[in-house]
């Protein structure tokens, strides 16, 4: 059982990844995604709103993403400090600045406008939507890869002096 | 209540393997986009070919779910946001190296630093809610 405490393999951590899907659905009937999670918390702290994209549905219906995200905290932690030796640091030291707050803030910014208008992540499009067959998510997940060799190659190249 | 314990130790579970997987992992991500490493791709193509057969299973023996009820899985239709929506999630996922599952665990993991991506991401919705009349769809 030592391996645990190491970096799982990709052939362990990968199809754990992909039963989140099955799991949901037949325990509790619901489709993975993550994403949308943003719109729920910005609908329950404006619950007086005029936006109707927060106010034309009911956020309650959606409390179990909440919940799910939460278990995500949870299991962020549990990963880095229970199931490791030594805890490992996933953000580069420099994002611990001013700087890096200004990049975190831009590239949040980014992935929840991206993924709403997009009506899904990397988790709703990417895992579910391909595992479902759905061609418009192989095309989200297709654009989603074409945005990151953009910055990769065009915007750190240029504007932070990366290549 | 037993319904919500299922979904919150679901979502350690997945929490804890982003984690130990290290897909969370800002220099996993560049390594991904550099296409310096393989390791990625091996965790997102198993990833899906798990979820893909599972779907197929599900579809073909119409299991309920455990409370008894019918499972439907959501879909997604197209519309342009997939591709300028599907960009702009890419470039922001290049730079603070997380999707929206591994934001929540990147907190988890004592990233404590990520919490500006969370607002910020929160604050992206936000915009998204004003703006979404205007945008082509």
């Amino acid at each position: 059982m030592e391996w645990i405490m190491e970096p799982w393999p990709w052939y362990i951590s990968g199809p754990m990844i992909g039963l989140t899907v099955p799991l949901l659905l037949i325990l509790t009937g619901k489709t993975f995604g993550i994403s949308s999670s943003f719109r729920h918390i910005n609908a329950m702290c404006m619950p007086r709103t005029k936006i109707r994209y927060f106010r034309d549905y009911d956020w309650r219906s959606w409390s179990w993403q909440l919940i799910f995200v939460l278990g995500i905290v949870i299991g962020g932690f549990i990963g880095n400090y229970v199931l490791s030796t030594t805890p490992v640091e996933f953000l580069p030291e420099a994002y611990y600045s001013l700087s890096g707050v200004f990049r975190l803030t831009i590239g949040g910014l980014l992935v929840g406008f991206g993924t709403r208008y997009a009506n899904g992540c990397t988790s709703g499009h990417t895992i579910m939507g391909i595992s479902n067959l759905r061609w418009p998510s192989l095309v989200a997940s297709i654009c989603f890869f074409v945005g990151g060799l953009i910055v990769v190659y065009i915007f750190m190249p240029i504007f932070w002096g990366v290549s | 209540m037993m319904q919500r314990l299922i979904i919150l130790t679901l979502g350690a579970i997945f929490g804890t393997t982003l984690v130990k997987s290290e897909v969370v992992s800002w220099f996993r991500i560049q390594q991904m986009f550099r296409f310096e490493e393989p390791y990625m791709y091996l965790v997102i193509g198993s990833a899906i070919a798990v979820g893909m057969v599972s779907v197929a299973l599900i579809k073909y023996f119409r299991p309920k779910t455990i409370t008894g009820e019918e499972i439907i899985i959501s879909e997604k239709p197209y519309h342009k946001g997939i591709i300028f929506g599907g960009i702009l999630f890419g470039m922001g996922w290049a730079i603070t190296g997380a999707c929206p599952g591994p934001i929540y665990a990147q907190i988890g993991s004592g990233a404590y630093i990520a919490i500006v991506t969370f607002f910020a991401a929160i604050g992206g919705v936000f915009l998204y809610g004003l703006v979404k009349p205007y945008l082509p769809n």
